[in-house]
C-alpha cells in the first residue's frame, strides 16, 4: 500500500526527459549537438560581427595566409583583418565560409525534411496497407534503381535555366537543388521503415491492439510510428548529413550555385588548383562540411540510444 | 522462391523500359546541342545535314524503339560474334558516341577494367573491415572500441570523398612524396616492381571509396546488433548455458547479418556513384570520368547507355537483395 501511495505522489514524468537524460550520457552526441549549434551560430550571427562582403574583391591583399601561418613562417603574408586569410582575389575566407555555411546548412535541413516527409509515408503505407505494398514498393524501387548521381548532374543541366530565369538566380538553383536531392533521397528511408512497420505488425501488440478495434489510422499514429521513430530519425541524420555531402559533391563537379554564391563545396572546388601551394583553403572549406556532417551523424547515434527503451538505462 | 524469383526477374523488365524512358526523355529535354561546339562559320544548311548524320533528324518515338533495339538486339550480336566468330550482327549500326564517332560499348569497355578494379577492389576491403569492427562495437557498446570504432567510422561517413582524396594526395603525394596521385591506367604489371607500383597507385582511390564502405556497413551492422542483442531469444540462449561466443556468433549475428546483407547488395550500385567523384580526383580513366566528359559534350547516346547500365546493375542488386532477405529470413514468406 505504501508503494501505492509513494506512485501518487510522484510526479509525471515526460518521457522526453528521459530520453533527453540518455542524451546526455553520450559525450559523442553532446559535443555533435554542441558543435551544430556552434557553426549554426557562426554561419547566422556571424555575418553581422564580422562585417566583411564575402564577394568583394581585394586585389591589393590577394593570397593572404592565414594568421597562424605567422608561426611557422615569419615572412608570411598575414593579416589580423583577414584571420582565415584571403583567396586569390583577395576575397575574406572567413566571410565566405559564413556565407556558404548558411547556403550549405539551408539546402541540408530542407533536403532532408522533404525527404523524410515523402520517405516516411511512403514506408508506412507499403508497411501497413497491403494493398499499397505492390505498387508503392514497385514504385520505390523503380525510383531506386534510377542511377541517382548521373541523374541529378543532368537535373541541374536541364532545369537550371528556366528555374534561374522564374525565381532568380540564388532561389532557383537552391529550389532546384532541394528538390532534386530531396526526390532522389527518400528511398532509404521508406524500405528501413517499411521492413520495421511489416515486423512489428506481426508482434502481438498489434494482434492486441487490433482485436479490441483500433482503426488503421490510430494504429499507424499511435503503435506504429512510435516504434519506428528511431529508425526514422537516424535515418534523418543520415539524410542531413548525405544532403550536405551531395549539394557539395555537385559543387564539386561544377553543377551546384554560381561562381558569386559560396557554398562549401564550391569553395573547395575552386582551391584544388592551387591546393600545393595554400592547402588551407581546400581544409577550411573541408573541415567545415566534414566536421558539420560528423556532428549530425554523432548527433543520430545519441538519439538512435536514447530513444530505445530496451537499451536505455543500461 | 523460385516463382518470386521468377516474378521479379519477369517484372524487371517492364521497369528496366520504364527506366530507360524516363532517361531518355529527360536528355531529349535537355537544352544541350552537340552540334554546340562546331565552328560558327559552318553553313546553317550544312549544320542540318550534320545533325541528320547524327541520327537527330527523325522524332523520339522513332529513336527511342531504335536505342532498344540496338542495346538489347545489335550490341550483344557484336558481342557474340567477337566471341565465337560468327556473323550475327551482319553490318548492323551500333550505338555510336557523338563525340568519338565510335561505337560506345567499344569505349566502355577500354574504361570498364580501371574502375572494376579500383571499385572492387575497394567495396572488398570495405566490408572485410567493418563487419568485424561492427560486431565488436555492439557487444561491448560505450567501451573505448566502441567509441574509437564509431568515431573512425564516423570520420569515414562525414568526410567527403572530394575532400578526403584531396587531404591524401596533400599529404602522401606532394608532402611525403611516397605515392603517385595520378593512377596510371597504361600501367602493365609483369615483374615484382610494376606490381609494387600498381599497389602503390591502387592504395589511396582503394582507400578513400573503401573508407566510404566502411563507414557505412559497420554502422548498420552495429544498429542491427544492438537491436538483436536486446531481444528475449538471446537471454534465453544464454540462459539455456550456451557459452558467448554462439549466442553472439551463432544467434545474433545470424539474424543481424539479414538487413546487413540487404545493405552490402544495395550499397555496390551506389560505389559506382562515389566512383566519379573518385575517378575524377585521382584522374583514373574509368566510367565515371568518362560520364563527366559525355555529360559535358551533350554526347547523348554515351550518357544515356552508361545511365542505363548503371541502372540494370541497381536492378539486378535490389533483385539479389530481396531474394536474400527472403532465403535468409524465414519470418518473411513473399509467396
Amino acid at each position: 500500500m505504501t508503494d501505492n501511495s509513494m506512485d501518487m505522489t510522484a510526479k509525471p514524468r515526460n518521457q522526453w526527459w528521459d530520453v533527453w537524460d540518455q542524451f546526455k550520457t553520450h559525450k559523442g552526441a553532446v559535443f555533435g549537438l554542441g558543435f551544430l549549434i556552434f557553426i549554426t551560430l557562426f554561419c547566422l550571427i556571424g555575418p553581422s560581427l564580422w562585417n566583411v562582403d564575402p564577394g568583394k574583391l581585394d586585389i591589393r591583399n590577394k593570397d593572404v595566409r592565414p594568421i597562424y601561418m605567422a608561426i611557422f613562417d615569419s615572412g608570411a603574408k598575414v593579416s589580423w583583418a583577414r584571420p582565415m586569410g584571403t583567396d586569390n582575389l583577395g576575397r575574406d575566407i572567413m566571410a565566405n565560409i559564413m556565407q556558404g555555411g548558411r547556403i550549405s546548412l539551408a539546402v541540408g535541413w530542407t533536403a532532408m525534411v522533404l525527404a523524410l516527409l515523402i520517405g516516411t509515408t511512403i514506408g508506412v503505407l507499403a508497411g501497413y496497407f497491403k494493398r499499397l505494398d505492390g505498387i508503392l514498393m514497385r514504385f520505390t524501387d523503380l525510383v531506386l534503381a534510377l542511377p541517382l548521381l548521373p541523374l541529378l548532374l543532368v537535373m541541374m543541366l536541364l532545369f537550371r535555366d528556366p528555374l534561374r530565369a522564374t525565381f532568380g538566380p540564388e532561389q532557383g538553383i537552391f529550389i532546384l537543388i532541394v528538390t532534386g536531392i530531396g526526390i532522389t533521397s527518400w528511398m532509404q528511408t521508406a524500405r528501413i521503415v517499411r521492413g520495421d512497420v511489416m515486423a512489428i505488425k506481426e508482434r502481438e501488440f498489434v494482434l492486441a491492439a487490433r482485436s479490441i478495434g483500433t482503426p488503421a489510422r490510430r494504429m499507424i499514429t499511435r503503435h506504429l510510428l512510435p516504434n519506428v521513430l528511431s529508425p526514422i530519425m537516424v535515418s534523418a541524420t543520415l539524410g542531413l548529413a548525405t544532403a550536405i555531402i551531395t549539394e557539395s559533391a555537385l559543387s564539386f563537379l561544377g553543377l551546384g550555385f554560381p561562381s558569386d554564391f559560396p557554398t562549401w563545396g564550391k569553395i573547395l572546388f575552386d582551391s584544388v588548383d592551387r591546393m600545393t601551394a595554400f592547402p588551407e583553403r581546400v581544409i577550411w572549406p573541408g573541415l567545415a562540411i566534414s566536421l558539420t556532417v560528423l556532428a549530425v551523424n554523432y548527433i543520430g547515434d545519441g538519439l538512435r540510444d536514447a530513444l530505445d527503451p530496451s537499451i536505455r538505462g543500461l | 522462391m523460385l516463382t518470386f524469383t521468377l516474378r521479379r526477374l519477369l517484372l524487371s523488365i517492364p521497369t528496366l523500359l520504364f527506366i530507360a524512358f524516363v532517361i531518355f526523355m529527360l536528355l531529349e529535354l535537355a537544352p544541350g546541342d552537340p552540334m554546340a561546339q562546331m565552328p560558327l562559320t559552318i553553313p546553317p544548311e550544312v549544320k542540318e545535314k550534320m545533325r541528320l548524320a547524327l541520327g537527330l533528324g527523325e522524332p523520339w518515338w522513332v529513336r527511342f524503339p531504335l536505342w532498344l533495339k540496338q542495346f538489347f538486339i545489335v550490341e550483344p550480336q557484336y558481342w557474340f560474334d567477337s566471341a565465337f566468330g560468327t556473323n550475327f550482327a551482319d553490318g548492323a549500326q551500333r550505338i555510336i558516341s557523338f563525340q568519338s564517332r565510335s561505337p560506345v560499348f567499344d569505349t566502355i569497355a577500354q574504361r570498364l577494367p580501371q574502375t572494376l578494379w579500383v571499385v572492387g577492389m575497394s567495396y572488398i576491403v570495405g566490408v572485410l573491415i567493418a563487419l568485424p569492427i561492427g560486431i565488436i562495437s555492439a557487444y561491448k557498446q560505450y567501451s573505448v572500441f566502441d567509441q574509437t570504432g564509431t568515431f573512425v567510422s564516423m570520420i569515414g561517413f562525414s568526410v567527403p570523398p572530394f575532400f578526403s582524396g584531396v587531404l591524401l594526395i596533400v599529404i602522401f603525394s606532394v608532402q611525403l612524396k611516397w605515392l603517385p596521385s595520378i593512377y596510371d591506367t597504361t600501367h602493365v604489371v609483369n615483374s615484382w616492381d610494376t606490381f609494387m607500383f600498381q599497389l602503390k597507385q591502387m592504395i589511396m582511390p582503394v582507400m578513400v571509396l573503401a573508407l566510404q564502405t566502411t563507414a557505412q556497413v559497420s554502422r548498420y551492422m552495429r544498429a542491427s546488433m544492438l537491436d538483436n542483442l536486446g531481444q528475449d531469444y538471446v537471454r534465453t540462449a544464454r540462459a539455456k548455458g550456451m557459452t558467448e561466443s554462439v549466442v553472439v556468433m551463432k544467434h545474433v549475428l545470424r539474424n543481424s547479418m539479414i538487413p546487413v546483407v540487404t545493405v552490402i547488395a544495395l550499397g555496390i550500385p551506389s560505389i559506382f556513384g562515389g566512383a566519379i567523384i573518385t575517378e575524377q580526383i585521382f584522374k583514373v580513366n574509368g566510367l565515371g570520368q568518362l560520364l563527366i566528359i559525355a555529360l559535358q559534350g551533350n554526347d547523348i547516346p554515351m550518357v544515356m547507355t552508361i545511365t542505363f547500365l548503371l541502372a540494370v546493375l541497381i536492378v539486378m542488386m535490389n533483385l539479389i537483395a530481396d531474394i536474400l532477405y527472403g532465403v535468409l529470413d524465414p519470418r518473411i514468406r513473399y509467396d
